[in-house]
């Protein structure tokens, strides 16, 4: 991992590339927040458009699949009027540095002015930060097992929504935080925001060596773990990224893991529940919570536009600041 | 220099607006653009035509030096209402000066729908307009140094301030 965590700020401590969550502030967490609940109207008319990007090129360069996360960068995109190129550059070798530089440099001679990146290595988005062009910026849209600081951002923002205020809260986070780049924004962001109280449930073979040192209390029992939170967050089980037998059984699983309506009832009563997606019904989630009146899941995937509107929105209107 | 008291001035705009509210179909819509144009709208609305619906924009994501000004979260989202087609509009801010802001609130308000009429209505033309741009109805005119930026102060009591800034580009 590049030590230079610094890149994503300028000199003035504005956003220039938005790379992790790990090194930014709780300043700039609120002011993503509360850019993107200014951006929430732009759907209700009838051009459903602000010209924010106009003549600005944006890149989508997905790596690795995605459907949502992909959507709704295009859509965040377009209705800030930038054009867009997307490219699904899928890739069975791993890609290394050198022809990820070349892809790179490839695409600066067409002149773009923002890349989104997602890539299956940790650490690809500020690989790219530290080689594009003086004025170019990069976006993080998931690197390997590292971070994907706008899913974080849409998160905390659904958390806001329903719950107001973070200093209050107990957030569980369960399932598979080994492999989920998810779960390490999450903890950063909830940190940053001061959310009283973060837990991680998840047996020992899914969680990273020192999870406790992130700032969080670990839990192998769901059941425990689930007692009076406010929001639960459930991570999908990553098969693709799984090797070796890190459990017994996706059945097996769900008998200790999955959220079934029974268990949801330890949580408090007004409790919400979210998954970043895509969700395996019936392993990791019971199919009837995430339908249930207490799911936010769909709302969080319309709040990813807003948050990734706000996002570009902020690397752009602070680009000439300090010029 | 003295500066005009404003509540005099909104009385002068509202007079001159009166005749554009007594038809009985349909009322014009009065926005504010943020922050003080939506004061003195709030204003007139309550002094000439307290049914007439109230709208404002936040132009920050119109503005033609984006990239330089940023956004401002902290200034309220525009809204407006939702149907504006074949309407009349009287829009409303506190000073005209370059004119862009009110370039940047137009081009907010068609990508709302097609309005029928647009009125400009403004409480302070400084003058040194850069786009052709001129208002219908004003509450002063005054000439200030290029230097000096004047703003409205508010909501409660409104009150007209001039400060020294080099870099407004109102």
């Amino acid at each position: 991992m590049p030590d230079n965590l610094d890149l994503q700020l300028d000199d003035n401590g504005r956003l220039r590339h938005f790379l992790s969550i790990e090194g930014l502030n709780q300043a700039i967490l609120t002011e993503i927040l509360d850019t993107a609940e200014s951006f929430t109207s732009v759907v209700d008319r009838t051009i459903k458009k602000v010209p924010i990007l106009r003549g600005i090129t944006v890149a989508n360069l997905f790596f690795e699949s995605s459907t949502r996360t992909r959507s709704t960068f295009e859509l965040a995109e377009q209705r800030l009027s930038a054009d867009i190129l997307s490219l699904n550059v899928s890739t069975s070798a791993t890609v290394k540095g050198e022809s990820l530089l070349d892809t790179l440099q490839n695409l600066e001679a067409m002149q773009i002015d923002m890349f989104v990146i997602r890539h299956q290595d940790s650490g690809s988005a500020h690989f790219f930060a530290q080689h594009v062009r003086p004025g170019v910026s990069v976006l993080n849209a998931g690197d390997g097992q590292h971070e994907h600081p706008t899913q974080a951002m849409l998160d905390m923002y659904t958390i806001r929504h329903y719950k107001k205020d973070f200093s209050g809260l107990r957030v569980a986070i369960v399932g598979d935080i080994l492999h989920s780049r998810v779960a390490r924004s999450q903890i950063h962001a909830l940190n940053l925001l001061n959310t009283a109280e973060i837990r991680v449930v998840a047996p020992r073979t899914l969680l990273p060596v020192a999870t406790e040192s992130l700032g969080v209390s670990v839990y192998e029992d769901l059941e425990l773990g689930l007692k009076d939170v406010d929001v639960v967050i459930m991570l999908r089980l990553q098969k693709e990224r799984m090797r070796g037998a890190l459990l017994p059984s996706e059945k097996e699983y769900f008998r200790k893991y999955g959220l079934s309506q029974e268990r949801l009832k330890l949580a408090r009563p007004d409790a919400i529940v979210m998954h970043p997606g895509p969700a395996n019904r019936g392993v990791e989630i019971e199919s009837s919570v995430m339908d249930g009146n207490q799911s936010v899941i769909l709302q969080q995937v319309s709040f990813g536009i807003s948050v990734r509107m706000a996002v570009m929105a902020m690397i752009v209107g602070q680009s000439g600041a300090s010029s | 220099m003295s500066l005009p008291s404003v509540e005099p001035l909104i009385e002068k705009l509202g007079k001159a607006l009166i005749p554009y509210f007594s038809s009985s179909d349909s009322q014009p819509i009065i926005v504010g653009i943020e922050t003080g144009g939506a004061w003195i709208a709030e204003r007139l609305q309550q002094r000439i035509a307290p049914g007439a619906e109230l709208g404002r924009l936040n132009i920050s994501f119109y503005r033609d030096d984006f990239t330089r000004s940023g956004l401002h979260p902290t200034v309220k989202p525009s809204s407006l209402p939702t149907d504006i087609d074949d309407r009349t509009i009287v829009l409303v801010d506190d000073v005209l000066h370059s004119g862009r802001t009110v370039r940047a609130a137009m081009n907010e308000i068609f990508d709302y729908g097609r309005p029928k009429r647009i009125i400009l209505a403004i409480l302070i033309d400084r003058g040194e307009r850069e786009i052709p741009i001129q208002a219908d109805f004003v509450g002063a005119t005054l000439e200030l140094d290029s230097g000096s930026h004047i703003k409205l102060d508010g909501p409660d009591p409104l009150r007209l301030v001039i400060k020294s800034l080099e870099s407004h580009a109102g």
